[in-house]
Parts: structure tokens; sequence; C-alpha cells
């Protein structure tokens, strides 16, 4: 807790904002071109440094598995590049679902920040793909995604596997927001104390913590730092980013981006278009308390009402069978087996 | 058996059971004129310079790996094709256990788009897997189109590391062209899943449906069209691996198929066989 009475100390983070990407999951991957521009457009006005713009699951996520894109993505990031003037454009990438084909598409419409995302444990699959961003010339960061499943030490020895390959930061990423602040605080320390590059955080809402446990990670020395607006994300959403600003600034620390203006992109030009707030209500506490892909709460919901099941009980089940990021068919397959079973009863 | 470290396991092994081998890689291969036909199970990257020296030696290649050098196999979709060639590809694990889904809709109703999501255990990953990761992408997506039909095929692969292992699940989501359910043969299109379910079974046991393919209606880009889901889980047979890698399994399967036919087409082609 010194840490974070000290936190006006220390050099400021970065921010990025993912309202365009993160937020596309509670959006259903329904942004059009003209809501993208209005939003990077009011992010970069606010001094957004980065704004990341993809499919929810990251490139090439436009699929019957995840949902398909309204509109392509490509085209997406195009319209956001074109009406920024200082913030930069980031994509994510999920090896295995993304390849190098749609990266280079991503690049050349804008694209100057990669976020390369695995599994905690899988970072290996991700050398290609941090291999290229170099070659591009591209920043490159790792996600290390579902946190919450490895202790510190896995962590470390995953990060440094992105650091070899080339990334220029790391994150701990809270997919589920099943971390609690002290277990936030430990993994980003034991990455600072391990790496030579940079260590971010990300954060979901599902046990009201994004906030928090953002400040926890700062207190551990993060160097970035993610948010969206007014938290429209998967599950019951991520970090505010203007609560962020503001919380950031009352501690002393100047993020860069204007306080009033960020408010207002929340309040003006995102809060019309969002078709639900984001809350954590029952389903999303369970992905928090269960530790779930955020990601499954929409489809948990859909499936189950068609199933005639409780998506809680399906939640719990596949927190209990350890499903990792982009496996939305189990959450069917599941489903339907808890159905057959009430059935059988 | 060929391999690249000499203190191999997988080699101290074959050496036991009393099969030739060398830690000399490629190499050691290209220099015995009485190796006929090669399983090449190392990467796709290692294949891709293996290609061609094994084909300048004179050598047939049954290609385990991505590469896809060669045309690609699939055995219950087409077997018995390119006994010809000097390099045949399987495609990947997924392929393997996707394709014939696919195929099986498409022989009934033609297919405009599939799509599949491999699921397989951390530890049934190897090396060249991990770092090859989009050519199993790029390579099962082509098998989807040029195997099972399809006019456009997209594949995920999810590595999943839960302790213990899972099973290796398949989900295959097939698009027909046809706007509406009532313009489908459904029971038609559950006998073909059906019975290609069981012709796979030939060779992996462990090989099944999770439950009856499921008729959906779904919004897509080409608007609100029929999606056929399949949920396919791969247990290994557990002679040697462990019967959570049915992903190496299928494999392996379908590679010995291939290969006992391009045997038996030698030994013709020399009047060995009749």
């Amino acid at each position: 807790m010194r840490d974070l009475a000290q936190l006006a100390q220390r050099q400021p983070p970065r921010l990025t904002d993912t309202t365009l990407r993160d937020g596309s999951h509670a959006m259903r991957h329904q942004y059009t071109r003209q809501q993208v521009q209005q939003i990077a457009q009011a992010l970069d006005a606010a001094g957004v440094p980065v704004i990341e713009v993809s499919h929810g699951d990251g490139l090439g996520g436009s699929s019957i598995q995840y949902g398909f894109s309204r509109e392509p993505e490509l085209a997406l990031i195009e319209a956001a590049a074109s009406v920024v003037q200082r913030a930069r454009i980031a994509a994510l990438l999920l090896p295995g679902i993304g390849t190098r084909r749609e990266l280079k598409e991503a690049v050349a419409r804008g694209v100057s920040v990669l976020r390369i995302a695995t599994m905690c444990t899988e970072a290996d699959i991700s050398e290609q793909h941090f291999g290229m961003a170099k070659e591009m010339g591209l920043e490159a960061v790792g996600f290390l995604m579902m946190a919450h499943m490895r202790p510190p030490e896995v962590l470390v020895e995953q990060a440094l596997l992105m650091q070899r390959y080339g990334a220029d930061c790391v994150y701990v990423v809270d997919s589920a927001g099943a971390l609690l602040p002290h277990e936030v605080y430990a993994r980003v320390r034991a990455l600072k104390e391990a790496l030579e590059i940079q260590v971010g955080f990300h954060a979901h809402n599902n046990l009201g913590l994004a906030i928090g446990n953002t400040l926890a990670a700062l207190a551990a020395g993060a160097d970035q730092i993610d948010g969206t607006l007014r938290g429209f994300g998967a599950g019951a959403g991520n970090a505010a980013t203007e609560v962020l600003v503001a919380v950031l600034e009352k501690a002393g620390l100047s993020t860069g981006i204007d306080l009033f203006k960020i408010m207002e992109a929340a309040e003006f030009v995102l809060a019309p278009i969002m078709p639900r707030q984001p809350v954590i209500d029952r389903d999303a506490l369970i992905i928090g308390y269960a530790g779930v892909y955020s990601t499954f709460l929409l489809h948990a919901k859909r499936i189950s009402q068609q199933l005639g099941i409780d998506p809680a009980k399906v939640l719990m089940e596949l927190g209990r069978r350890q499903a990792v990021a982009g496996q939305e068919d189990w959450i069917w397959r599941v489903a339907a087996e808890l159905a057959a079973q009430e059935e059988a009863l | 058996m060929v391999g690249i470290y000499p203190d191999s396991p997988g080699l101290a092994r074959a050496r036991e059971l009393g099969i030739d081998t060398s830690h000399e890689g490629i190499q050691a291969i290209l220099e015995d004129p009485e190796i006929r036909l090669v399983f090449d199970a190392t990467s796709a990257k290692a294949h891709v310079r293996h290609a061609p020296l094994l084909r300048e030696a004179g050598k047939i290649a049954i290609d385990l790996t991505p590469a896809a050098r060669g045309p690609y196999v699939v055995p219950p979709v087409n077997l018995g094709a390119h006994l010809e060639a000097d390099n045949v590809n399987l495609i990947t694990c997924g392929g393997q256990a996707t394709i014939p889904m696919v195929y099986a809709v498409h022989r009934v109703h033609p297919v405009q788009y599939a799509e599949i999501v491999s699921t397989v255990a951390s530890r049934s990953a190897g090396p060249g897997t991990r770092q090859n990761i989009d050519e199993f992408t790029f390579t099962t997506a082509r098998g989807l189109e040029a195997i099972g039909g399809a006019q456009q095929g997209k594949a995920l692969i999810i590595l999943n590391p839960a302790e213990p292992p899972i099973l290796m699940t398949n989900t295959v989501y097939v698009m027909p062209e046809v706007a509406s359910l009532d313009q489908l043969d459904q029971e038609a299109i559950v006998a073909s899943i059906r019975q290609m379910e069981a012709q796979v079974q030939t060779y992996v046991p462990g090989y099944r449906l999770k439950a009856d393919p499921l008729f959906d209606m779904l919004e897509t880009p080409w608007g609100r069209r029929v999606v056929i889901t399949c949920l396919l889980e791969v247990e290994g047979a557990g002679d040697f691996l462990p019967r959570y890698a049915g992903n190496l399994d299928i494999m392996t399967a379908a590679a010995w198929q291939v290969g006992n036919l391009f045997a038996r087409e030698l030994l013709k082609r020399e009047g060995a066989l009749v």
C-alpha cells in the first residue's frame, strides 16, 4: 500500500484505449465505419496516445465461432487511421486465429502497434508474429491472457519468451476479471523484476476491481495500462478510460489525456451508440468468480436461452473445465450436455 | 527412423525395437538408396527444404506437416488419388478431423463456406506446430476448399493447457448454398455425416460426433443462412501416445493408410504384387 501512496513519484503510464476492440464484443461486432470514426476522433482529440481497433477476437476474428463483423475490420482500421492526428492505431492478433496475411493488410491500413495475444502458457506460438511485427517496424506488445490461471513464475517464464521474440512490452491480461489486487500486484511485479522491457496490465470488471486492479498494477510498476470508454468491453467491461484518467490525475499522475474531453467522449460519443452498458450482473459476476473468459458472457446468455437452461450453470462448468480464450464452441458443447442431463432427470 | 538429436529418446526406442536409426537428418535418408517412401513429420519449414531433396533422390514423400508441397489427401475422401505423385500432403490434424465432415455435407448439397475450430491439449502440440501456426491455419483452410468442397474455408486452432489434458475437440460449421432450411434434405445430410463418421472410425476408432449435427439459421456476411454444426471429439487409441492426443493419432493413422497404399502401388509397379 506504500507504493499506492507514492504513485505520484513514478512515471505516468501509457494508456491504450480499446473501446474499438474489446468494445467490439459488447457491440457484438456491429460497429460501423462512421461510429469508429466518431469514437477514434474523440479519443484522439482528448489526447489518447494509442487506439486499438480490431474484431474483439483480433484480426481475422470475424467468423461463425466469434460472430461476424458487420463491416470488414480492415475498413474499420482504415476509417480510424484516416481521422486521427496524433494517436497511433493498434491491432490485436491471436495466433491460431489471425495470421501474417491479416497483419500485413492491417499495417497497410495504418496499424503501427501490434498486440499479440496468447493463452498465458502458450507464448511460444507467437514467435512468427513477433518476428513479422519487428521486421515491419511495428511496436510489438505481448498479451498473456487468462493470467489468473497461472502463478507469477509461470507468467515470467512465458513473458521472457515474448521478450526474446522481440516484444517491446508484455501485458498481464486479466481476461476473466478474476484477479484480486494483491494477485495483480504480484504478477506485474514479478514481470517488472524479470524483464528488461515494459510491462502492462489489462483489466476486466467482473469482480468490480478493474480500476483498483489497474492501480495495483501501477503500484507494482506497470508502464502501460488499458481502458475503454464507459468500460465498454467483454464481460462486465474494462477499466473505464475516463475514470482512469480522473483517478490517476487525483493520484498525481498525468496521463496526458484531457479529463473533460475524455469524459465527453464517453458521455456524448460512445454512450449514445452503446446497445448496453456492461454491468456486473449475476452472469458477469460468475465469470469473474469462476475465472471464465469474459467474452463468453453474451454467447453463453444467448445459447443458454436457446436451450432453456441457466447460463450460470454453463459458465460455472466452463470454469471447471478450464476453457481458455477462443473456445466459444465449448459453450454450446457444455450447454447441450447440461440440457441433456436436465432432460434425463 | 531419422532424427537430428543423437540423444533423442524416440531414436533410442526405435533402436531397441530393432529399427535402423540415424540422427543425421535428411542427409541419412538421401544417402540410403533402399529407402523409397519417406514419412516426414518434421515441421512445415523443414519440409519445404526436404521436398525438393527427396524428389531429386527419387523418393516418395508422405508429408505430415502443413507445408503443402504436394496434393492433399484425406483418406475417406480421396485416398486413392495422386498415386502417381512423388509428394502428397496430409494437410493438418485439424484438417484430417474436419474435412471429411465438410465433404459429407458437400456431396449432398454444395457448400459455400466451411469454418472449423480445432482445440488440442497443449501437451500434444509440438514445436513444429507452435513455430508454424500460421501454416496450420492456411493449409487447413485450403484443404476445406480443395478436398472438403467449400468455396471458402476458414480454420482456427486453440491450444488448451488444462490438466488433466483435454481430448482433441473439433467444431465444424458448414454453410450450404441455400437460403432456408426447407431447401435442404436434412435427413440425407445427417445420414451422409454419420456414414463418414463410421468411415473415419475404421482407422481412428476414437473419432466420434458428440451429438447429431445441429441445423441453425445465422446472420452471415452472405445474409441469413443455414449453418450446420458438427461437434467432434477425437480420442487417441492410447497405443503409445496418450489418449488425449487424438490429433496426433488421426494424423499418423491417415499417414499409415496413405503410405500403405503407396507401398502396394510401388510393389505392383515392380511386379512384386499383382
